[in-house]
């Protein structure tokens, strides 16, 4: 015991005399959530939108008026039926659709409400949210400018709906896919490396001839990444809460044992690459390539997998960070507790237990 | 390469013992990796305090030897006991009886003088004083004390090559391995290394080293010559001379690679 605890000494000093890996470590997550969060989705202007007023009022043009000259939004097209609502996402690149209720003004008047249909196009769910908020903002500083001049208070009652992707899949989704990003590349990229390097510097056998046995120094060499990539997985969830106001629904206790289920997943990988590559550079760019690229791309962090190709959304499944995401959104913005995620979370264990076994067994037999 | 006749270290008094005092035994050790012999039953014992040298050209089988003995690979066949314990059944305990040292790799480069000796000795189970202890003996020895808190990158190879071989033997094992511990190293820092393997030999650390520099091969007290996996020879360097009637061992271990005798 004494000599594993010594062994783990060591590990931290490499970790914490490598500037590289302060960096990987420490920089990179905050990095990556002000880029993603300020500027993936940074305000948009003149976003096209097409208007379907059925009212034709004068409080609807008002409110037209007003959404038009806010900067935000450019007219595409008027459009006078439902099928033209289609045709007009379809055509490209219009992103939203507002349509006024029949009698708009007069149901506002009289009634003291009124319906707005907003429709946009959610195949970028960043930029949809973004504009429906806008244009709720809008809205309601339209009822609030023209509060003085009625009697009773008015309401338009706004109802959003998203089209093509209507859960929104990837609405903040950058905080949970940062976590999957940033654990994979701790835990795989840097554990990969850093066995690696043992073998390739020569102090692998060194440490074959010691009294270490081989669980021993693979326990020992990721024990230090375990730690410092669940430091800096909750260090994202408190920057998303705090920064970015991405709310935690569910249990945080929860999302925190997902949270180390997918790291076990990412660090079984990295021993796995550690034993099929012989340098550094190699363990590197496979890591990047095979697994930090994937987890970017095929886990529905950016593009959502409704929108891929069949073969894609059927090669999604083998990306651990697929199954962690969709926990992790529902437990933070749904509030999911362990019932209604529980085979997501069981898919993610059995591909740990399966690739831990797996890694293991391969370190142990190349060791020999 | 010259030898070095006057040398002190160049006529070893040999500790031969009694063969009860075997420390290494390996009887008809077969290493094979597919259809390739790495080592062809090689039987030999090793001497409680002697140094002894495993010579060969690359590829020999030297490291593949070596390898086995240390618990690094497991024999094909054959029968070895190091240390009193059996290599196939024991290894855990050879382990804790045998320092290890190779020419590939001395110390870790981003920890200091201090830290790496004090890992080393952790990993071998001392307490914290007597790493300490040793430590503090040791720097004083090697006339290291002002690098004490200087990280490894920083100081000079030879003096690297000192330091990773006390901190092989800094659990004072029965035995030390030594794997081309001297390649890449200049002549005389070599020398002044081969005086520390004689220290350690007359401390009763047998030592076993591999070589494939003929001068250091002198300075062995009994050597074995490996060719193509199999030992060509075992005797003194002075026995070995006169049997294949060369001046050097450098003309032994041609005459015996090209299998002119």
């Amino acid at each position: 015991m004494k000599s594993f605890i010594e062994f783990i000494k060591k590990e931290f000093f490499h970790i914490f005399r490598d500037p590289r890996t302060l960096i990987i470590l420490f920089a990179m997550p905050v990095i990556q959530l002000l880029l993603f969060g300020y500027v993936v989705t940074t305000d948009i202007s003149d976003a096209k939108i097409a208007i379907w007023d059925k009212s034709k009022d004068e409080i609807s043009r008002k409110l037209t008026d007003k959404i038009l000259s806010s900067g935000y939004f450019k007219l595409a097209s008027t459009i006078e039926s439902h099928n033209e609502i289609e045709k007009s996402f379809k055509k490209g690149d219009v992103k939203q659709v507002i349509i006024f209720e029949n009698n708009f003004g007069k149901n506002l008047k009289k009634e003291r409400v009124a319906n707005l249909q907003i429709i946009s196009d959610a195949s970028d769910p960043n930029i949809a949210v973004v504009l429906t908020n806008y244009t709720q903002a809008i809205v309601k500083d339209f009822i609030r400018v023209n509060k003085p001049f009625a009697t009773s208070p008015m309401r338009i009652e706004i109802k959003p709906q998203m089209l093509y992707n209507s859960e929104l899949k990837s609405v903040y989704m950058f905080v949970p896919g940062i976590m999957a990003m940033i654990l994979m590349l701790i835990c795989a990229m840097m554990t990969s490396i850093s066995l690696t390097k043992e073998s390739e510097m020569g102090s692998m056998e060194i440490l074959l001839v010691s009294p270490l046995r081989p669980l021993q120094i693979i326990v020992g060499k990721v024990i230090p990444y375990v730690f410092l990539a669940f430091l800096d997985a909750v260090f994202i969830i408190q920057i998303g809460k705090m920064v970015f106001e991405v709310p935690v629904i569910g249990s945080e206790f929860l999302l925190l044992s997902v949270t180390f289920i997918y790291l076990l997943t990412a660090l079984s990988l990295g021993i796995f690459i550690s034993t099929v590559v012989n340098s550094q550079l190699t363990a590197m760019m496979i890591s990047a390539v095979a697994l930090v690229l994937p987890t970017m791309l095929l886990s529905g962090f950016i593009f959502p997998i409704d929108n891929m190709p069949v073969i894609l959304q059927i090669l999604s499944n083998i990306v651990p960070a697929k199954w962690f995401l969709i926990c992790a959104k529902d437990i933070m913005l749904k509030g999911s507790g362990i019932g209604l995620i529980w085979k997501e979370v069981l898919v993610l264990s059995i591909m740990t237990i399966v690739l831990l076994a797996i890694s293991i067994k391969r370190f142990k037999s190349r060791l020999e | 390469m010259t030898t070095t006749p006057n040398s002190p270290l160049s006529t070893p008094n040999s500790p031969l013992q009694t063969p009860h005092s075997q420390i290494i035994k390996v009887k008809n050790l077969v290493k094979k990796f597919g259809d390739f012999v790495a080592n062809d039953n090689l039987t030999f014992s090793v001497e409680k305090g002697e140094i002894f040298g495993f010579l060969g050209a690359n590829g020999a089988g030297k490291t593949t030897a070596i390898k086995q003995l240390c618990g690094l690979l497991t024999p094909t066949s054959g029968e070895a006991e190091v240390a009193g314990f059996d290599i196939f059944t024991q290894p855990e305990i050879v382990k804790k009886n045998i320092g290890y040292m190779s020419q590939k790799f001395s110390l870790y480069n981003d920890l200091t003088v201090y830290e790496n000796i004090r890992f080393y000795g952790g990993v071998y189970g001392l307490s914290r004083k007597e790493i300490k202890e040793r430590i503090g003996f040791l720097l004083e020895k090697l006339n290291l004390e002002h690098v004490r808190n200087t990280f490894l990158k920083d100081i000079p190879i030879g003096w690297k090559q000192k330091l990773a071989f006390s901190t092989a033997i800094i659990h004072k094992p029965k035995i030390v391995f030594l794997d081309e511990p001297t390649g890449g190293v200049d002549p005389v820092t070599r020398r002044q290394f081969w005086e520390m393997i004689y220290e350690a030999a007359s401390d009763g650390i047998t030592v076993f080293v591999t070589t494939h520099y003929m001068d250091e091969a002198e300075y062995c007290n009994r050597l074995s010559i490996m060719v193509d996996g199999k030992i060509v020879a075992l005797d003194t360097p002075g026995n070995l001379k006169e049997k294949y009637e060369s001046k050097n061992m450098d003309e032994v271990f041609i005459k015996l690679a090209r299998n002119e005798v």
